[in-house]
């Protein structure tokens, strides 16, 4: 045990993207080349695994070795060697690539559930998962407990629906259970659709087995012979491991006829999505995995009641499937011990935009957003100032920097005028303008409306609109009051989650940010210089040393000057790109 | 039974149907656009929203069933500004050229605009422009004026079982349309011209002819297979303009594209407008009273030479009972013979 | 029909033969399409892939002309397997033991050689429809347009029978009437076998009835069919013939012999709205009213008498049939004098009582299904409900024979002709309606894309279609819903006439020609 040595590399979203394939490749090029002793050759396995956290720093390599483990960041192929031939056949760690105290920090205050075997098992080897405990939960479910026994424990976990909506689980089984019927579904939503939100990607790439385990006893516990996944067919390689993973649970007798050796057939089959945002919704996911069109359906009736194929059917979301296994492995009250009263456990969130550590995160409800942002998150990338946070995606809202100190709940939350939503956060510095923020969101609810609603299909259009003409300077007076008026609108009337949700970033950033919205309809300007149709570009004649860089840069041609001396930019030209702003090396170009 | 409670008024009710129903069956008026009574509930529209005790936020009405006890109201300053406002939502994308359309007079969302008074719109904005582009003698396609309530989907499919057409694209830029946009496979039976609740489908022959209100409408009977439709014959002076059928009637309003698009042969100028009588192997003119002569002198001689057994006489499925009745009794009674019948077996 | 047109919707099981329903009784088709949605299986038996094939759970390709082979096949299941209704045979029919030995010889194996139907689906549809309690037959020309006509439709009552599916709602046999008042000319006897209500013209006591009422007396022979009557015309038997509102020379079999049987008359009048094929052969031409422009009333193929408004007026001097017919009667001496339809009807009802109730008074609205005997009865929505007219009814024995043409070596395709969804009978009047034209105004035979190979035939080839009566040039349409060995012309084009091919053989019995087979040979057209 202890003269063994295994090397994970990271291999979730962001260590793919950074080359861990590659990185992977080498380690094993390098381990089986002759200059390695034998002994340390046969002693030494790789390994990919799932997503660690801390993507900005990918690829992240750690070596377990004589029971130390040890942890590079920004690892490249052409570094495996001396890391082989150093750490692996010498012992000695490569010091000045190891991971520094903020990588410590970015763990620290988080607590791994459903993440805790995600960058650390093989994600492809069912072997790994099982030595990691797994589907123990599932065989003691289906052996010695009741279908209530479970619903009972789910219940008093406090486990609550982790794609947005916060249902209370063990209610969705018992309802489900309840509901009449031969014929019983369960589906796992992986339609993840929010935009910079990849959570449920990687619970799938990192440990595909959770949700099997999840989905089995949840259909054990509402009475389910088969199960769905739809998927995004923009995810392969989730699609590929969960493949290979129903695969492999089907040989050892989890999924299929007569499972764990009792009497219950349960089966699993994989529908892929086409990337309509709309069918995370769980009435028009019901629709398109029916082979219709992707448009959600009134409730009532509730899918529990009337769901696929007008059966009754549970629809989870990969993230709370994922949380089951270990629920029935530690018991309800462990899990309840994280989190607030009524926001109980953990919650992945996926931490992006100008933060300095983003990365996937796990932690209990109830942290403070500062904590996040600045423990974990390490701070606000370049020293700028924190402006707001983004939760929630298209249907959530910001919270403004000044409510920092906000617990990260479901209510909490919600009374900001916010949501958890699926677990995106995004956080905004000083040059984020909030304006062009509620245009970026409601341009992506509008192009993915279904169209079937009047309120979502031409309401958000007219919502987009307005918000464009503001963000061009073309703002009247009375726009903020009409988009306020229009969004308390498509919200009330609006038949789905998508158009009832839609206008909370319109909302949300008003409420926080009205000086903002009124500075672009007022005084046509933007305060972050971000809408562009409202800035002026002008060189500083003392700043300029005539290197002509701008020149060559500015796609219009509306700069001139001779060379060592200062340029101009002719206002009738420019089409305000910022190309001289970004290319000038002196900070002699100004925007306003 | 069910005891529910619509603007305060107490109903009992059959269990499971709607509450858009329930209002419709005690003469509550609620007002819809996609709803449509023979087709699956849809709950696109969100104008039948309603309130309902106890619950967080406004209903539909066409989806939502009753249920014991339920306290429902219809009508709030809340509910009538959001049926307002989708409206005007409605006619920020619509061409409003009623003054042109086919459907003016018979256009439910003309009705609507004109009972919420909506005449400026404070919500203009893009509208679809569409190039008119179809390929087929009888259904006229205009998807500027599609409101995408989904009718004609429905019918298409639940009805007809054709399925020709449904939803397509996202957001704005859904319209109705045929898969992959290829050509129309359709039966024009034109079920979806006569869901359409504005001017997006309207007939062909239609275009120009006479509008509801300015023309003479007449029930009758489709002269074409034995299903006996009961159509209704729009008629602008003498001319059938328009026929359409009833969602009352035996076949609940429903035709094919003979009985809905094949009734201008009886305006063809190929009619027969006076007798012939051929003379040397050409049909010549005649007034009735000649060719009635001549008939019956010829049938006359005939008769008097041959037995009236020598006559035979076809009547048509064509043609009434009461002229069928005639027919087999003249020629039983005046002609002497019962050498009669009809296309019965063809 | 037994049933009414509504009953579909409650039906469990459907099974449709020799009806192509979607094309020809579209909007029965859409009833048929909601008792689908509600749950009801289909079963459907043609030799075409109709339409309808969409909503069936099953599917029976049979050969043209071999209906009473599947019949007797699917009867012979449901004995077999004891899925027959007991009660039923015991207290309301008689003749089930003979008829049941006549069973034996149609096996499953031996009807799918007849057939082509795999004996597995003939099993399946036994169960179906045997096992079904409410169940309704559909049939339309596809099962009485054959010599063996007469016996096809036997067979099919004799399937309703064992399984007493008949007499009660949702349940029945449903010949569907292929023109608007094909039913009403049936009824008031525009036949030359029987009086007004179907009543037997060679009964004395019918005839003194009638006498009585005319004035007149009633020659007692029973006169001649349609397709007779062109043959006694050949022989000159019949000299001078009126024909209202028909167009045999396109609706008739073997056009040669129609055309024939017509310029041989001494005399032919012909009263229509438009100059047909059969007009232009008349002495004299009367222009007559359409339905848009006269008052009556229809009988549709539920026994629904529905009132016909005027909606126009005739073109030109044109005049409506009854009152052309009642003034030539006039003319010859015999008297009718009625003031309006209505006056008519008035006579009708007395003289037959299932139409006793029905007035024009109460036909508003939706009309009335006859019998309704009195004018307090309101109609009748299924037929047998209280038994059958004779007591018992009996099994009949139904044997099968071919067709009277088969494929040979010389004509080695079998044509089987009908209607399609645009045109409709001869075209006379939707070939008149530019929209139906432009859209299908091209006359095409169906081959199976197998036969097209072989013969060297792509879509939209104009090919030669030629049988022992004549030949017709048409364009080749290539398409899987004839198999290999069929093919199919509709009826409705002059220009290439269906009927310039098919065999005016007929069915003993009632007279029906054998439209849907006769052999035929193609050859491409250069």
């Amino acid at each position: 045990m202890s003269n063994t040595t295994v090397i994970r590399v990271c291999m979730g979203p962001g260590g793919i993207a950074a080359g861990g394939k590659e990185v992977l490749d080498t380690f094993e090029k390098c381990l089986s080349e002759k200059n390695i002793e034998a002994s340390v050759r046969e002693n030494c396995s790789s390994h990919q695994v799932g997503c660690m956290g801390l993507c900005a720093r990918d690829v992240l390599v750690e070596v377990h070795a004589n029971g130390a483990k040890t942890t590079y960041q920004y690892i490249k192929p052409d570094m495996v060697e001396r890391i082989v031939t150093e750490h692996i056949s010498g012992g000695r760690p490569v010091a000045e690539w190891l991971v520094d105290d903020a990588f410590s920090a970015f763990y620290k205050k988080q607590v791994k559930v459903v993440l805790s075997d995600v960058g650390k098992v093989d994600p492809e080897d069912i072997d790994a998962y099982i030595a990691a405990g797994g589907y123990e939960s599932a065989r003691e479910a289906l052996t010695s407990w009741t279908p209530r026994d479970i619903i009972d424990e789910i219940k008093s976990s406090g486990l609550r629906g982790r794609g947005g909506a916060g249902f209370p689980t063990g209610l969705k089984w018992e309802l489900g259970r309840a509901s009449a019927g031969d014929t019983k579904y369960i589906i796992c939503n992986a339609d993840e659709g929010d935009p910079g939100a990849f959570m449920d990607r990687a619970v799938i790439e990192g440990n595909p087995h959770s949700v099997a385990e999840g989905m089995i006893i949840g259909a054990y516990a509402i009475g389910a012979s088969k199960g769905y996944v739809y998927i995004r067919a923009e995810y392969p390689l989730a699609v590929e491991r969960l493949k290979l993973a129903l695969h492999q649970a089907a040989d050892r007798g989890f999924l299929g006829t007569g499972i764990f050796g009792t009497a219950m057939d349960f089966d699993i089959e994989i529908k892929l999505g086409a990337g309509a945002f709309v069918c995370g919704e769980e009435t028009a996911l019901i629709a398109s995995i029916e082979g219709q069109r992707g448009m959600p359906r009134p409730k009532p009736p509730f899918p529990v009641n009337r769901g696929l194929w007008q059966r009754p059917t549970v629809i989870n979301n990969v993230e709370t499937l994922a949380n089951i296994p270990y629920i029935i492995r530690n018991g309800c009250s462990w899990y309840a011990s994280y989190g607030t009263e009524r926001s109980k456990g953990t919650k992945v969130f996926a931490l992006t935009g100008k933060i300095r550590n983003p990365g996937l995160i796990e932690v209990p409800m109830g942290i403070t957003l500062r904590e996040i942002i600045y423990e974990i998150g390490g701070g606000i990338e370049n020293d700028k100032s924190l402006k707001a946070v983004q939760t929630g995606g298209p249907s959530g809202g910001c919270i403004p920097a000044s409510m920092l100190d906000l617990n990260v709940d479901y209510d909490s939350l919600a009374r900001a005028g916010s949501i958890v939503g699926s677990g995106g956060m995004i956080v905004l510095d000083e040059d984020d303008c909030m304006v062009n923020m509620a245009k970026y969101f409601v341009h992506f609810t509008q192009t993915e409306s279904c169209g079937k609603c009047v309120p979502c299909r031409v309401g958000t259009k007219r919502l987009l609109e307005i918000l464009t003409r503001i963000t061009r300077g073309e703002g009247k007076t009375g726009d903020i009051e009409l988009l306020e008026r229009l969004s308390a609108g498509v919200k009330a009337a609006s038949l789905c989650g998508l158009g009832q949700t839609a206008p909370n970033p319109v909302l949300s950033n008003i409420r926080y940010f009205r000086d903002e919205f009124v500075a672009h309809v007022r005084d046509k300007k933007c305060p972050a210089k971000v809408c562009r149709e409202m800035l002026t570009y002008r060189i500083l004649e003392k700043f300029c040393k005539g290197c002509g860089a701008c020149l060559r840069a500015c796609p219009g041609g509306a700069i001139t000057g001779a060379k060592k001396k200062p340029h101009v930019i002719d206002p009738g030209k420019c089409i305000r790109c910022g190309a001289c702003f970004d290319v000038c090396r002196f900070k002699s170009v100004e925007k306003e | 039974m069910v005891k529910v409670r619509i603007d305060g008024k107490e109903i009992d009710v059959p269990g499971s149907i709607t509450i858009l129903e329930t209002a419709r069956r005690n003469d509550i008026y609620i007002p819809t656009l996609c709803h449509h009574p023979k087709l699956t509930p849809f709950g696109g529209c969100r104008l039948c929203i309603v309130e309902i005790k106890g619950m967080p936020r406004p209903v539909a009405s066409c989806t939502t069933q009753v249920a014991e006890g339920m306290e429902i109201t219809t009508s709030t300053d809340a509910i009538e500004d959001i049926r307002k406002l989708v409206l005007e939502l409605i006619l920020s994308d619509h061409p409003n050229d009623c003054m042109v359309c086919e459907k003016a007079g018979s256009c439910t969302l003309q009705d609507l605009a004109y009972a919420y008074g909506i005449r400026d719109n404070e919500f203009p904005g893009e509208r679809r422009t569409y190039t008119t582009r179809d390929g087929n003698p009888f259904i006229e396609r205009d998807l500027e004026k599609c409101i995408l309530c989904g009718r004609c989907v429905k019918a298409c499919d639940e009805i007809q079982g054709v399925e020709a057409i449904d939803f397509g694209y996202r957001g704005f830029k859904s319209k109705i349309c045929t898969a992959y946009e290829e050509d129309l496979d359709c039966e024009f039976c034109g079920q979806c011209v006569a869901v359409c609740p504005t001017g997006a489908l309207t007939g062909k022959a239609w275009k120009q002819q006479g509008r509801t209100g300015g023309l003479r409408e007449v029930d009758t009977v489709c002269p074409y297979c034995g299903t006996g439709c009961n159509i209704t014959v729009h008629v602008k002076r003498n001319e059938i303009v328009r026929i359409t059928s009833a969602e009352d009637t035996a076949n609940e309003g429903w035709l094919c594209v003979k009985g809905r698009f094949g009734y201008n042969f009886a305006s063809s100028p190929n009619r027969l407008t006076k007798p012939l009588i051929k003379r040397d192997g050409v049909f010549v003119e005649a007034g009735w009273d000649e060719a009635l002569d001549h008939i019956t002198a010829r049938l006359g001689e005939i008769k008097a030479q041959h037995g009236s057994d020598a006559i035979a006489g076809l009547s048509s499925a064509r043609c009434t009972n009461e002229e069928n009745y005639v027919f087999q009794k003249f020629m039983r009674a005046a002609v002497g013979t019962n050498n009669v019948d009809h296309c019965a077996r063809l | 029909m037994t049933n009414s047109i509504r009953e579909i919707e409650g039906m469990d099981v459907l099974f449709i033969i020799g009806s192509n329903t979607k094309e020809s009784h579209p909007v029965i088709a859409n009833r048929m399409i909601k008792a689908y949605r509600r749950g009801a299986r289909i079963i459907v038996a043609d030799p075409r892939k109709v339409p309808m094939v969409k909503f069936a759970d099953l599917f029976l390709r049979m050969r043209p002309g071999t209906d009473i082979a599947l019949l007797n096949g699917i009867a012979n299941v449901i004995v077999a397997e004891g899925l027959q209704n007991y009660d039923f045979i015991r207290e309301k029919t008689a003749g089930f033991e003979e008829w049941k030995k006549t069973l034996e010889q149609f096996s499953p194996e031996r009807v799918e050689q007849i057939t082509g139907v795999p004996k597995e689906d003939i099993i399946k549809a036994a169960r179906l429809y045997g096992g079904s309690r409410k169940a309704g037959i559909f049939y339309t020309m596809g099962i009485t347009q054959h010599t063996c006509g007469t016996d096809n439709v036997r067979a099919i009552a004799n399937l309703a029978v064992l399984t007493g599916n008949i007499g009660r709602e949702y349940t029945g046999i449903n010949p569907l009437r292929g023109q608007n008042n094909v039913q009403g000319s049936s009824d008031a006897a525009c036949m030359p076998n029987v009086l007004p209500g179907y009543q037997r013209i060679d009964l004395p006591e019918i005839r003194q009835k009638f006498e009585a009422a005319w004035g007149v007396t009633i020659p007692p022979k029973p006169g001649l069919t349609a397709t007779e009557m062109m043959d006694a015309a050949v022989e000159g038997r019949i000299k001078a013939m009126y024909i209202m509102g028909e167009n045999p020379i396109i609706t008739d079999p073997n056009m040669h012999h129609t055309t024939k049987a017509l310029e041989g008359l001494d005399f032919l009048v012909v009263q229509d709205i438009f100059m047909t094929e059969t007009a232009k052969l008349a002495d004299v031409v009367l222009p007559a009213a359409c339905s848009f422009e006269k008052n009556g009333t229809f009988t549709n193929t539920e026994r629904r008498v529905q009132r016909v408004r005027k909606a126009v007026n005739p073109p030109g001097e044109a005049r409506d049939d009854l009152s052309v017919i009642m003034e030539i009667s006039r003319r010859l001496g015999y008297h009718m004098e009625y003031r309006s339809p209505e006056k008519v009807l008035e006579e009708y009802r007395q003289l037959w009582p299932a139409m006793g109730g029905i007035t024009y008074g109460r036909l508003e609205g939706k009309g009335i299904q006859w019998p309704c005997p009195t004018p307090e009865h309101p109609g009748t929505e299924y037929l047998y409900k209280d038994g059958f007219p004779k007591g018992k009814v009996n099994f009949t024995p139904v044997s099968y024979n071919p067709p009277a043409e088969l494929a040979d070596k010389e004509f080695p395709f079998v044509l089987t002709t009908g209607r399609n969804l645009f045109q409709y009978h001869s075209g006379s009047m939707t070939r008149q309606v530019k929209a139906i034209e432009d859209h299908a105004g091209e006359p095409y035979v169906e081959i199976s894309p197998e036969d097209g190979h072989t013969l060297g035939v792509s879509d939209g080839d104009v090919i030669r279609v030629i049988s022992r009566r004549g030949e017709i040039l048409i364009k080749a349409r290539i398409t899987r819903r004839v198999s290999a060995g069929t093919v199919f012309v509709p009826m409705h084009y002059r220009e290439a006439a269906a009927n310039a091919l098919t065999n005016d053989a007929l069915d003993p019995d009632v007279k029906i020609p054998e439209f849907k087979v006769c052999a035929v040979r193609l050859q491409t057209a250069s």
